[in-house]
């Protein structure tokens, strides 16, 4: 990534060269001991990119066997070991740390008007931490692997063979590197607003940020002491949740949830954090339902936490118990659904363009409803019994992350982009990329939810003859997604290696990061912002002559 | 319409259980398919109805709106407590097994099913039922978690170790329905598949009666190729010298096989008998051990039908 930075930026003949966050310091050092959240950001941002290739190359071989039922052309053990991979790489190692490490690095100091996030090195510390538990998961893949599936279920999980001390290990590091995240992001939104800015002032960006920030320090601390417990029980036969030793395998299974299904809103919220600020600009209309919106974060943030045991109907936990959380799951999906009708009516009357993050935010208006409500059919009790630990619940969950995080994080990836790097990619392929990924997409997780309502368990290597026209289809549109994410690969390379050409406020709007230059300067503005207006006070084009050109 | 969609995405129904919880799974997905066509359907009317028209088009200012805030969230709300209680009944009347179901003890372990009735007949991977009689599965674990999943009956259970769980059903449609595992378990995971026998009472119980005694007038060759098929052996051993998780059984009969321990054996009748009976007591080196005892599942002419189809794989 370094390198391709640090081209040396065209000459624009009368004028010198501008300074920026990228060009200001030079060299590899001035990057690792930087405490500029803008360089930390584009650091996470290239990190958890590869990652998402590697997790993406995983998908692509599991989907590659999965053409023809039995021996293919990896063994079982393999396939284990790469649908394992696929999974914890994904969640780890990508989707967590995507919009609030990455993106949510860089933009939120912006948003709020500030020079940087309230404890600049505490935030190195947390890249440092990523890094570190990211190189203990890689050297576990190679020296080899792990085949537990990335919920690690016990007593499996304590009892089989490969590294799976040393992925915990990882997995524990990266959660530390979270809280760290999160405790930086929630200092500096009650600290650091720029003057002018209230709580109800805030773009819903932030809020969704907090509410996130908020679960990802209550709710890591649980996955920690889990994973040291499945450590000690690994090392030391401490017994815990292994029967052989006098444990109880079910107790994990609570306490992992009682991390994961938080964990999920981590994944989700900051989702819906880019749609709420790319909505209104893109429709130049007002959001609709600011509070209703900013409130539904937090009311997520906090009914998650009473959720997990939608997880473990078909476990063994009593069916009072199961009654109950189907019950406060049915819940939190209202929430979800009030920002969706509020995200729709914010489109109302509004002047619509079609540009790259609009693309996204519409894939995933659509993609994420079908994910929302295949989640209240499997929420219900007795069509859970069914669906449970099949493809339907592979094909819900895809369209939840990938459908809703990933497409949110595309989307705020390309609106981000001309900040983030001073130049604009091109439109055209950049529409051809999202048309590709949207009906690629629905090709491959579509299919997987007839698969599993017909009865196809999810994590088989081999699988009934009858399952295979669907099994096919779907590996066509992965082959589609491949193709979709290697354009943009392309494109975005591509616009990294031209002079810098994007203005300061490419798509007219209001948030403060779109005062600042592009790429800003490493202090982020020249004078401290003074905030007047809301963040979404869209109704006319948004007319800003003095700072036209300033980021030229 | 509806016996579309019940055909495009429900396994048959083989329980009136099945049919209760796909009338609920219909509700929901024609709820599902109403509130994605509304969304899509707005989603796609603005798109082309408020797209740009001038880069100098204004918009109006509205922020909220009480009334629609509050009927998007009440009315939702009260579609998804009726769905709760929906599965809530459906769930509770399922609950409790009646008093006089048979009782059929379920040992799951990698990679097979272990199913021992009343009277003592023991099966691995098939399972023979009443149709129309209750039967009530009490199932363990001797290693790791399982899942026991039947699509066609709608029901699925994990299977602990070191505890008891457990599931039943009332089996109304005869033929062959198929269980599966689905909960991740290890490399032979996919192939913990078993079938579930729905016979009318009277085939039920003269199979209770000779349980042992199938393939009675079957080649010993060919009916240990279906002990191999049907009871577990294929999901470690391959007869075509593929590695698995035990030794193939391709062309080892009548040579001598490495042992755990540095000793060596002729694979003759007795050495595999002893395996069958008494894994642990000859184990070939190199494989973990995992092979369960078949002492008391197999009779002597199952035991002598597999010799036979070892004997067949030169």
């Amino acid at each position: 990534m370094a390198d391709v930075l640090e081209l040396p930026v065209a000459p624009n003949p009368p004028q010198p060269p501008r300074v920026h966050y990228l060009n200001q310091t030079r060299g590899i050092r001035s990057w690792l001991f930087t405490v500029d959240h803008k360089r930390i950001g584009v650091m996470y941002l290239a990190s958890i990119l590869f990652a998402f290739l590697l997790g993406g190359v995983f998908a692509m071989i599991v989907r590659l066997k999965l053409l023809t039922p039995g021996p293919s052309f990896i063994t079982a053990e393999t396939y284990n070991k790469i649908f394992t991979l696929h999974g914890a790489v994904m969640i780890f190692l990508f989707v967590i740390p995507s919009i609030p490490a990455a993106l949510g690095n860089f933009v939120l100091p912006l948003m709020l008007g500030a020079k940087d996030v309230a404890f600049p090195r505490l935030n190195l510390a947390s890249l440092y931490l990523y890094w570190t538990g990211s190189l203990l998961a890689l050297v576990a893949m190679v020296t080899g692997g792990i085949d537990t599936g990335w919920t690690f279920y016990t007593p499996y999980s304590t009892s089989t063979q490969g590294s799976v001390g040393l992925m915990v290990l990882g997995v524990f590091i990266i959660g530390f590197s979270s809280i760290f995240t999160g405790i930086n992001f929630i200092a500096t939104i009650h600290k650091l607003r720029a003057p002018g800015m209230t709580w109800w002032n805030m773009p819903l960006f932030v809020w969704s940020i907090y509410a996130t920030s908020i679960i990802q320090i209550v709710a890591t601390p649980v996955l920690g002491i889990t994973l040291l417990l499945l450590l000690m029980e690994r090392l030391f036969m401490v017994g815990i949740f292994d029967p052989k030793l006098g444990g109880d395998p079910v107790l994990f299974q609570h306490f992992f949830w009682f991390y994961s299904h938080p964990a999920v809103y981590i994944m989700i919220l900051p989702g819906m954090a880019v749609i709420s600020e790319v909505i209104p600009v893109f429709s130049r209309k007002t959001i609709f339902g600011y509070k209703a919106i900013a409130y539904s974060s937090m009311a997520i943030a906090l009914v998650s936490f009473l959720v997990w045991g939608h997880h473990m109907f078909v476990s063994g936990q009593s069916q009072v118990a199961s009654a109950v959380f189907s019950f406060l799951t049915f819940l939190v999906a209202i929430p979800s659904g009030v920002k969706v009708f509020n995200w729709l009516a914010t489109m109302y009357k509004g002047s619509i363009s079609f540009e790259a993050p609009m693309l996204y935010a519409i894939s995933f208006l659509v993609l994420f409803s079908i994910g929302g409500l295949t989640g209240i059919i499997l929420g219900t009790l007795p069509v859970d019994v069914h669906l449970h630990d099949t493809y339907f619940v592979v094909a819900h969950f895809h369209f939840v992350m990938m459908g809703g995080t990933v497409m949110a994080f595309l989307a705020g990836l390309h609106y981000w982009w001309p900040k983030m790097f001073g130049r604009m990619y091109s439109e055209k392929w950049a529409r051809v990329s999202a048309a590709l990924i949207f009906v690629g997409f629905n090709v491959t997780f579509l299919s997987q939810f007839v698969l599993g309502s017909k009865g196809m368990p999810r994590r088989y290597y081999n699988y009934l003859p009858q399952f295979q026209p669907l099994h096919v289809f779907s590996t066509f549109g992965s082959w589609m997604l491949a193709l979709g994410f290697l354009i943009m690969a392309a494109y975005l390379a591509v616009s990294l290696r031209k002079p810098m050409d994007a203005p300061a406020n490419p798509w007219g709007a209001l948030g403060l990061e779109w005062t600042a230059s592009s790429p800003p300067i490493t202090h982020n503005f020249e004078q401290v912002p003074l905030v007047t207006h809301g963040p979404y006070d869209y109704s006319a084009p948004v007319q800003q002559p003095a700072l036209q050109g300033a980021g030229r | 319409m509806n016996s579309w969609i019940r055909s495009l995405v429900m396994p048959v129904e083989g329980t009136a259980y099945a049919h209760r919880v796909d009338n609920l799974y219909l509700f929901l997905i024609y709820v599902c398919i109403f509130f994605f066509l509304l969304v899509t359907g707005l989603l796609a009317a603005f798109v082309i109805k408020y797209r740009r028209r001038s880069a100098d088009d204004r918009t109006p200012q509205i922020t909220h709106h009480r009334g629609l805030e509050v009927a998007w969230t009440v009315v939702p709300l009260a579609l998804v407590m009726l769905i709760f209680f929906w599965g809530l009944r459906t769930f509770v009347q399922a609950a409790v097994a009646p008093a006089d179901a048979e009782e059929i003890h379920v040992t799951a372990r990698q990679w097979m099913w272990q199913f021992e009735y009343p009277n003592g007949v023991r099966a691995i991977n098939e399972l023979h039922v009443p149709l129309d009689k209750p039967v009530k599965l009490i199932m363990t674990s001797e290693d790791v978690i399982h899942g026991f999943y039947v699509p066609t009956f709608r029901l699925k259970q994990d299977v602990l170790p070191d505890a008891y769980t457990q599931i039943w059903f009332t089996a109304t449609d005869p033929g062959v329905h198929i269980l599966e595992c689905t909960q991740y378990c290890g490399k032979g995971h996919s192939q913990m598949l078993g079938k579930i026998y729905v016979d009318d009472p009277a085939s039920y119980r003269k199979w209770l009666a000779t349980g042992g005694e199938a393939g009675k007038g079957v080649p010993p060759v060919q009916w240990g190729r279906t002990i191999y098929e049907t009871r577990g052996c294929a999901t470690c051993h391959s007869i075509d010298g593929a590695p698995g998780q035990g030794p193939s059984f391709k062309g080892v009969f009548g040579h001598p096989v490495a042992l755990v321990g540095g000793r060596s054996m002729i694979a003759d009748e007795n050495y595999i008998r002893t395996c069958i009976l008494t894994p642990d007591k000859n184990r070939v080196a190199g494989f973990p051990p995992i092979m369960p005892t078949f002492q008391g599942i197999l009779n002597n002419r199952d035991i002598d039908g597999v010799i036979a189809f070892i004997k067949s794989l030169e």
